[in-house]
């Protein structure tokens, strides 16, 4: 079974428009999910280049993009990727 | 509320855009277009009535973004004159808030209201609850004579159906010593003689109505005329950005600061010699002492709890200390202490030696603005090394600590934290203040924030994480001396 690869952008507009409540899926995550989903927190995803920045913080679950990411959006985003067999 | 919400996010990308059109080659016709570029013509309307409003709103906020009172603004002036009279200020404006009433719902009074779910029992026992005899049935349903309820909130608790509510206007019940209410238009006004620039209604706020007039703009002015731009970061900031402070530093001076300071330093200070006067008063007989570095707690004790005067500290707060520095270092420099709190602005417009004021939001942004990514940045040492005590200044608890670290058991310490003022910690301290004692300790640290300053209404991270960060931070700082 492939792992679903979840990566939070901490890069500094993400951080500053809001990623901070999002480290807390690196807890939430592994209790919820087990090994199935992992965490990565990452460096600028290059989505804020330009005069994007109204739309971060960003998430990437694989390789859909998730904007204004909030800890429900993205807990979202993985049950539908889970439930749809997709992995 | 949640830190992380819609209003606050809106505050940042106006700050980002502002920030944006002063580093561009046109300041004041970029930032006239600001609310034309986040809600273009045709574009969906997300929170109010029509597209014209929304941007109107905006307008305003980019009024109080260039450092201007929203109040009594005149509706035909351009933005881009006010972006040129940002520039042309020579000084920060007295107030720090500022309300923006076509944000401002006017969000009903606060009272209690009976629903639709009421089912007009036979028992009612709301009426028979109500000693103000403030209920009554009306078309078979109670209804509640609002100039007779007292707020007593009893008829709440004895519904059967729950069908009774307590309604509350965010702002006023954050307040903790009633400085913002209603004016006759049902929007909420401040009344400086009372306000402690807490921000706690800042906060509140559902539709972000409450906003701090910036001093941005004065700042990037001063950069740009090329003065000696310095500026002096409170501890808490340690737990704020994906960086540490030293990449901080670095990334200010890019930002075309001359030199950047740790207000830690400051603290160790304040921390000395906070503890030389714990023993000194516990010796003269006195029972208790608090601390003095909040200025949130400083404004309340100065409006509005006199009688705890006698029993707060005279140590002067790190900012007063590590601005003092600053001026001897350069004399000829602009002083920018950056915060986590609306709080610190107001104790910043009474010491000369504080220029300006910049907090964690309007930081955060100027980053953004410069696209500066912190994490990929050198790291730049300061030239004074500040304790781990001074550095954790900005977490409850860590004032306390610092000053027994600097009495090294010399007086007998008992601490006591007061972590958040409010409407009942607010009471506690009269207590304390009219026995001349307290029964939960002889030091007493206060901070206006939950959390401490981790906690401030500027904050960027979590309370939570924050607090981690700063801790691991400083597990390998060197201890007070
Ligand atoms: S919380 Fe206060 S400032 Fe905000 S909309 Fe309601 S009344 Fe106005
Ligand atoms: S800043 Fe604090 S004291 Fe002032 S009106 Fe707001 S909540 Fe009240
Ligand atoms: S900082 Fe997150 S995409 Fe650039």
């Amino acid at each position: 079974m492939n792992k679903v690869t979840l990566k939070i952008c901490m890069g500094t507009t993400c951080f500053v428009m809001g990623a901070s409540d999002l480290q807390e899926l690196t807890d939430i995550i592994p209790e919820k999910y087990g090994d199935k989903v992992e965490v990565v927190a990452s460096t600028c995803l290059d989505f804020c280049s330009s005069n994007t920045e109204s739309q971060a913080p960003y998430v990437m679950v694989d390789y859909d993009v998730i904007s204004k990411a909030t800890v429900e959006k993205v807990i979202d985003a993985i049950d539908r990727k889970l439930k749809n067999g997709q992995k | 509320m949640d830190k992380n919400n819609q209003a606050t996010h809106l505050k940042k990308e106006i700050l980002i855009k502002t920030i944006k059109a002063f580093l561009s080659d046109d300041f004041g016709e970029n930032t006239r277009l600001i609310p034309f570029e986040m809600r273009p013509k045709g574009s969906e309307v997300p929170y109010r009535c029509c597209i014209y409003k929304e941007r109107e709103i905006l307008r305003n906020r980019i009024i109080a973004t260039l450092g201007f009172p929203i109040e009594g603004c005149d509706e035909r002036i351009l933005l881009s004159n006010y972006a040129k009279w940002a520039q042309e200020r020579q000084k920060p404006d007295e107030h720090t808030l500022t309300v923006l009433e076509s944000a401002c719902k006017g969000c009903v009074p606060n009272r209690i209201f009976v629903t639709d779910l009421c089912q007009g029992c036979v028992a009612r026992p709301c009426i028979e609850n109500c000693k103000f005899g403030a209920i009554s049935i009306v078309n078979g349903k109670s209804q509640i004579d609002s100039s007779k309820c007292k707020n007593c909130t009893k008829c709440i608790q004895v519904c059967p159906y729950h069908a009774i509510v307590k309604i509350v206007v965010p702002c006023e019940n954050a307040c903790p010593v009633d400085a913002i209410s209603k004016d006759e238009q049902g929007h909420a006004r401040i009344d400086f003689d009372k306000c402690i620039t807490c921000g706690k209604c800042v906060s509140a706020c559902p539709f972000g109505a409450i906003h701090e007039k910036s001093q941005i703009i004065d700042i990037l002015t001063k950069i740009k005329e090329q003065k000696k731009v310095v500026a002096l970061i409170a501890p808490s900031i340690a737990g704020q950005l994906p960086c540490n402070i030293y990449q901080l530093k670095t990334a200010l001076l890019k930002c075309g600061f001359y030199d950047v300071l740790e207000v830690a330093q400051g603290a160790d200070i304040t921390a000395t010699n906070e503890a030389k006067e714990f023993a000194q008063r516990m010796n003269e007989g006195q029972k208790f002492m608090t601390t003095s570095c909040c200025a949130g707690y400083n404004n309340l004790v100065d409006k509005h709890l006199n009688e705890i005067a006698p029993f707060r500290s005279e140590t002067k707060t790190p900012m007063y200390y590590i601005a003092q520095i600053c001026k001897e270092k350069y004399p000829d420099a602009v002083s920018v202490f950056i915060s986590p709190c609306v709080a610190k602005k107001s104790e910043a417009l009474n010491n000369p030696n504080v220029d300006y004021v910049m907090n964690y939001e309007e930081l955060g942004a100027l980053f953004v603005a410069h696209r500066i990514e912190l994490s990929e940045l050198e790291e730049t040492q300061f030239d004074v090394d500040s304790s781990r005590e001074g550095r954790n200044f900005g977490i409850t608890g860590g004032v306390a600590k610092s000053v027994v670290a600097a009495d090294k058991g010399n007086a007998e310490i008992n601490a006591h934290l007061v972590n958040g003022i409010n409407k009942e910690s607010i009471r506690a301290l009269k207590g304390f203040a009219k026995k001349g004692e307290c029964e939960f300790g002889n030091l007493i640290e206060v901070m206006c924030c939950e959390g401490g300053c981790v906690g401030g209404n500027d904050c960027l991270n979590t309370v939570r994480t924050a607090t981690k960060a700063i801790t691991d931070f400083t597990k390998d700082s060197k201890p007070l001396e």
